[in-house]
């Protein structure tokens, strides 16, 4: 037998959700608000956070060793983005730089993402990157793209001007409330505007508490090698958890 | 036919019902997103002009999505009750409105009608209604429902305990559920959304809460939010199953995308109605009630299967799904699906409170999950106002979540505290089942053995 705090030990050992919060009258205590409000914070910070999309560029030129586009979607601002995820699905004038870049046979685009969290894109993007090229170095890569207000979906439109064959995505994820800087990953096939969800292969969670950048970097070199082989990427129709759409959001 | 109004020297037009209800909708996002919202304030008045005087009979005579194409279109048509409507059929849009509020609409008289009236017409009439309007018409109306616990009686207001772990951990769970019943959540179900959707998980699962709920004898009923077609396979193969969960819209092809129809709905009902799990509940009667919908205004589109109606009068068919199976449970999960579709506090607000008028309506044991994402403009002083207005407006239940964060779907609900203090300044208390186990022998074990819940898990 235990006294009620050691109960609230045990019962926070078993889980991560914010159970055993202490009563003040049926009200939670000022320190668990606080808790709460700092986490919502960081999440909000994480979700307006601008991309500095020039600094993220050279990082990236320096890993890849080749040039790196910077392109926009035709989503103006965060207000617009969040609002009209059509918008941020396309790009905008940014796109004649692609153009020039079209290439026959490229095996692989890669495209770096602000989605709902630029600060992911800050932290794990570049780790992530450097841990898949060398995996990556029997195949033929097209040039990198940062995009800022892009979801998913811009990578079709940029993997077909590109003319690559399989595309891989890099984006900040929704942040939750314990978790502001997750990224994820999503390999397309045969990228063309009109692709959905359930043709692409996703990578969650990739963060220090979360999925790992070796990890990450390993599962994404078998996801590549196994669509160029096999010519699709998908899922089967998923009935998973609450069926209800969203709180997708980064698609 | 052509719904008209003139404002000065401009004479709006709006060539259908259906453009008509969009137009006469409050702004929100995802009508915006689908095309179809009005392209200026005034417009969107000079529409609720126009819907006002249309006659409750007209809806009768125009869907807004084709009968021959929509299942759910020919579920509201064919089951429309005309005695019901009887005492409405004389009436405009804008004259429900005022009866609504009046005092010739009581209580019985609101019960009585509810077969009689479309889910159209519900969205019509909230489409006029500010939120005082929707709240006090709301609080005339008692839906109740019984399984061991009697939930929507007046002056009670329950919770569902949802205790999700990221990776369905049964302890993980476990602890969770534990922390919650202690704080007095649980009485209109325990039900978990697991992270993997498995006959074997959904079985698991089933199995964890009813030990507990046995061994500790608590009134109440359990469910594991896998989809419909899982959750059968598991009462199939003897998981101890009280309520059938599902995601549920406002048309055929919606539902169709969420990989059921009103068909497989009909038969999960049978199905669990077949196992006979209900207590004799406080008023001396067996529980019958065996379903559980979630909705959400949005869903239609994210399937691309909206027709061009605007997502508030899908939301109120999805309604008139509901209702054809005597639920148990139907709660609106009214800002889960982010900003694209409502995009802050002011119009997550808002919808939660059409819905939860909707609902009661149309008969059906309204509760809502008042909850927000990172990603919408809102915080939890918005989810405080709208927990405090559904409590004002009679919900017949919300969400507990531990301190309003649910660590698997990743969104923020409400808390185990936020439910007691809604009862507390409301002067609202658990179902009356419930409310004596709280009060009893049961209750008073659990906390004891808590103390040490590595052996309450073993």
């Amino acid at each position: 037998m235990s006294g009620p705090h050691e109960m609230v030990a045990k019962l926070r050992a078993l889980t991560t959700a914010r159970v055993g919060l202490e009563r003040t009258g049926v009200s939670q205590r000022t320190q668990d608000v606080l808790a709460f409000q700092l986490s919502h914070a960081q999440a909000r910070d994480a979700v307006h956070a601008r991309l500095d999309a020039g600094a993220v560029a050279e990082r990236m030129a320096k890993i890849t060793g080749g040039p790196v586009l910077g392109l926009r979607s035709e989503a103006r601002d965060r207000a617009e983005y969040l609002q009209r995820p059509d918008r941020g699905r396309r790009l905008d004038d940014s796109r004649a730089l692609l153009a020039a870049h079209a290439q026959k046979g490229a095996d692989v685009a890669l495209v770096i993402a602000d989605g709902l969290s630029a600060l992911a894109v800050e932290r794990h993007a570049a780790a992530v990157l450097e841990r898949l090229l060398p995996r990556l170095s029997a195949l033929h890569i097209a040039p990198l793209s940062v995009v800022e207000q892009g979801r998913v979906a811009i990578g079709d439109e940029i993997g077909a001007v590109l003319g690559a064959r399989v595309m891989v995505v890099l984006i900040g994820e929704r942040p939750g409330l314990s978790s502001p800087d997750s990224l994820g990953a999503y390999v397309t096939f045969a990228p063309r505007v009109g692709r959905t969800d359930a043709e692409r292969v996703c990578l969650s969670n990739i963060r220090n508490a979360g999925l790992s950048y070796d990890e990450a970097a390993a599962q994404l070199e078998r996801v590549i090698s196994e669509a160029l082989a096999r010519g699709w990427t998908g899922v089967a129709a998923g009935q998973s958890g609450r069926a209800l759409p969203g709180p997708g959001g980064e698609s | 036919m052509p719904f008209t109004h003139t404002i000065g020297s401009l004479r709006y037009a709006f060539a259908s019902l259906r453009e008509l209800l969009a137009k006469a909708t409050p702004l929100r996002s995802g009508d915006v997103l689908a095309g179809v919202a009005a392209a200026s304030a005034e417009e969107r008045v000079a529409a609720q002009y126009a819907l006002a005087d249309v006659p409750l009979a007209h809806f009768l005579t125009e869907a807004v999505v084709p009968y021959e194409d929509d299942e759910v279109t020919r579920l509201i048509l064919d089951r429309h009750d005309a005695e019901a409507f009887a005492p409405v059929r004389s009436m405009t849009v804008g004259e429900l409105r005022d009866w609504l509020l009046s005092d010739e609409a009581t209580p019985e008289r609101l019960a009585a009608l509810a077969a009689g009236l479309t889910p159209e017409m519900a969205a019509a009439v909230s489409k006029l209604m500010r939120l005082q309007d929707l709240i006090l018409a709301a609080a005339k109306i008692r839906v109740v429902t019984r399984f061991r616990t009697t939930v929507g009686l007046p002056g009670r207001m329950s919770a569902r305990l949802q205790p999700n772990h990221p990776t369905d951990d049964a302890a993980g769970i476990a602890a969770s559920m534990l922390d919650g019943l202690l704080l007095g959540s649980g009485d209109a179900v325990i039900g978990i959304n697991p992270a993997g959707d498995s006959v074997a998980t959904t079985a698991g699962l089933l199995r964890l809460v009813d030990a507990v709920r046995t061994r500790f004898q608590i009134p109440t009923q359990s469910c594991v939010l896998a989809h419909l077609t899982t959750q059968m396979a598991a009462l199939e193969a003897g998981a101890p199953m009280d309520l059938l969960f599902q995601s549920i819209a406002g048309t055929e092809a919606a539902n169709r995308s969420f990989g059921v129809n009103l068909s497989l709905l009909g038969e999960a009902n049978d199905a669990g109605r077949s196992l006979n799990r209900g207590a004799v509940c406080a008023d001396g009667t067996v529980g019958r009630n065996v379903m559980y919908f979630e909705t959400g205004q949005g869903s239609a589109l994210s399937a691309g299967a909206h027709h061009g109606v605007d997502q508030q009068t899908l939301e109120a068919r999805a309604y008139g799904v509901a209702r054809a199976f005597d639920p148990m449970l139907v709660n609106t999960v009214v800002g889960f699906i982010g900003p694209e579709y409502l995009f802050d506090g002011k119009q997550i607000t808002r919808a939660g409170l059409e819905d939860h008028f909707c609902g009661k309506l149309l008969g059906l044991p309204m509760g809502c999950d008042v909850c927000y994402t990172n990603h919408a403009e809102a915080d939890q002083d918005d989810m405080d106002a709208l927990l405090t207005l559904l409590g004002a407006a009679g919900v017949n239940y919300i969400m507990g979540v531990p301190g309003a964060d649910d660590v698997m779907l990743n969104y923020q609900s409400t808390s185990f505290h936020d439910a007691l203090y809604v009862r507390r300044v409301l002067g609202l208390r658990p179902a009356p089942e419930f409310e004596a186990w709280l009060q009893g022998d049961g209750f008073a074990r659990l906390a004891l053995e808590a103390r040490s819940p590595e052996r309450l898990l073993a």
